[in-house]
């Protein structure tokens, strides 16, 4: 059986890649992928934790569900959002989408 | 090193590498396409985790829905002949702090050690988790249930054209 450190490393580099992307990339939507990721490695983790630590409560795999559902939720919101920000400023890049900073 | 291990390692290379290609990739469509390919195979690594319904949900929910939501915002939100960059001026900030966290993470986790390690693996059935689902945690499925169906409405009034637009 593969120990439980290989999944958690995964979920790292992972979970590092996603906020690569959040923090490096311009446009919403490439934010949004990245957010994804972050929200996959967070899931491995959940499972992973609930497989091999506590396999009777599996409390993880519920919250795992739970993820799965909100980052539906959010992702059909957040692609509304920046549908209305493409039509009120013409891009989708959040670096440009500035009108509060002074 | 077990056919498992050589799974593993496959899955996981296959998911590291999609996850490199979402967020270096210099084509936005190419991010996407490589976001499936990552989100596909997390879903593998759920099954080695024995989760197979998760894995199918991942499939269903991440493959289906959302990869087409997102294309589908690329697809309306493209500049169009305004080749811009991608990445913003604090790229190298980003690396740094992210391999940072990534480094700290491994350290934290490869030097504690974990009860259980050597266990044989548990298969939780799906009667299992749907009773647990609809027992123990009844009250966060009706809430989840509510707010996806406010991100719908909400989704919607947001996405509208107005009138006089």
């Amino acid at each position: 059986m593969i120990p439980i450190d290989r999944f958690l490393i995964l979920s790292a580099i992972l979970f590092g890649l996603g906020m690569y992307g959040v923090l490096a990339r311009r446009s919403a939507v490439l934010i949004l992928m990245s957010v994804e990721l972050m929200l996959q490695a967070v899931s491995i983790n959940f499972i992973a934790f609930a497989v091999y630590l506590s396999p009777v409560a599996f409390t993880g795999i519920i919250f795992a569900i739970f993820v799965i559902t909100i980052a539906a939720a959010e992702v059909g919101l957040a692609l509304a959002i920046i549908l209305r920000l493409y039509r009120n400023k013409a891009t989708a890049n959040v670096d440009e989408a500035d009108t509060m900073k002074w | 090193m077990t056919y498992e291990e050589v799974i593993f390692y496959v899955v996981a290379a296959v998911t590291v590498v999609g996850a490199l290609g979402v967020v270096t990739a210099r084509n936005i469509v190419h991010s996407a396409l490589f976001l499936i390919v990552s989100l596909l195979a997390v879903a593998g690594v759920f099954i080695l985790l024995a989760a197979e319904f998760l894995a199918i949900v991942q499939v269903l929910i991440y493959g289906g829905a959302v990869t087409i939501l997102v294309l589908f915002a690329l697809m309306l939100t493209r500049v169009r002949d305004l080749p811009t960059a991608l990445d913003g001026p604090q790229r190298p900030f980003a690396a740094l702090a992210a391999g940072a966290f990534m480094g700290i993470t491994i350290l934290a986790m490869t030097t504690t050690t974990w009860p259980g390690e050597t266990e044989e693996i548990h298969v939780i059935s799906l009667k299992e988790i749907g009773n647990a689902l609809f027992t123990t945690w009844a009250i966060p499925f009706e809430i989840a249930s509510l707010v996806l169906m406010v991100a719908l409405v909400g989704a919607i009034v947001l996405a509208r054209e107005e009138e006089g637009e």
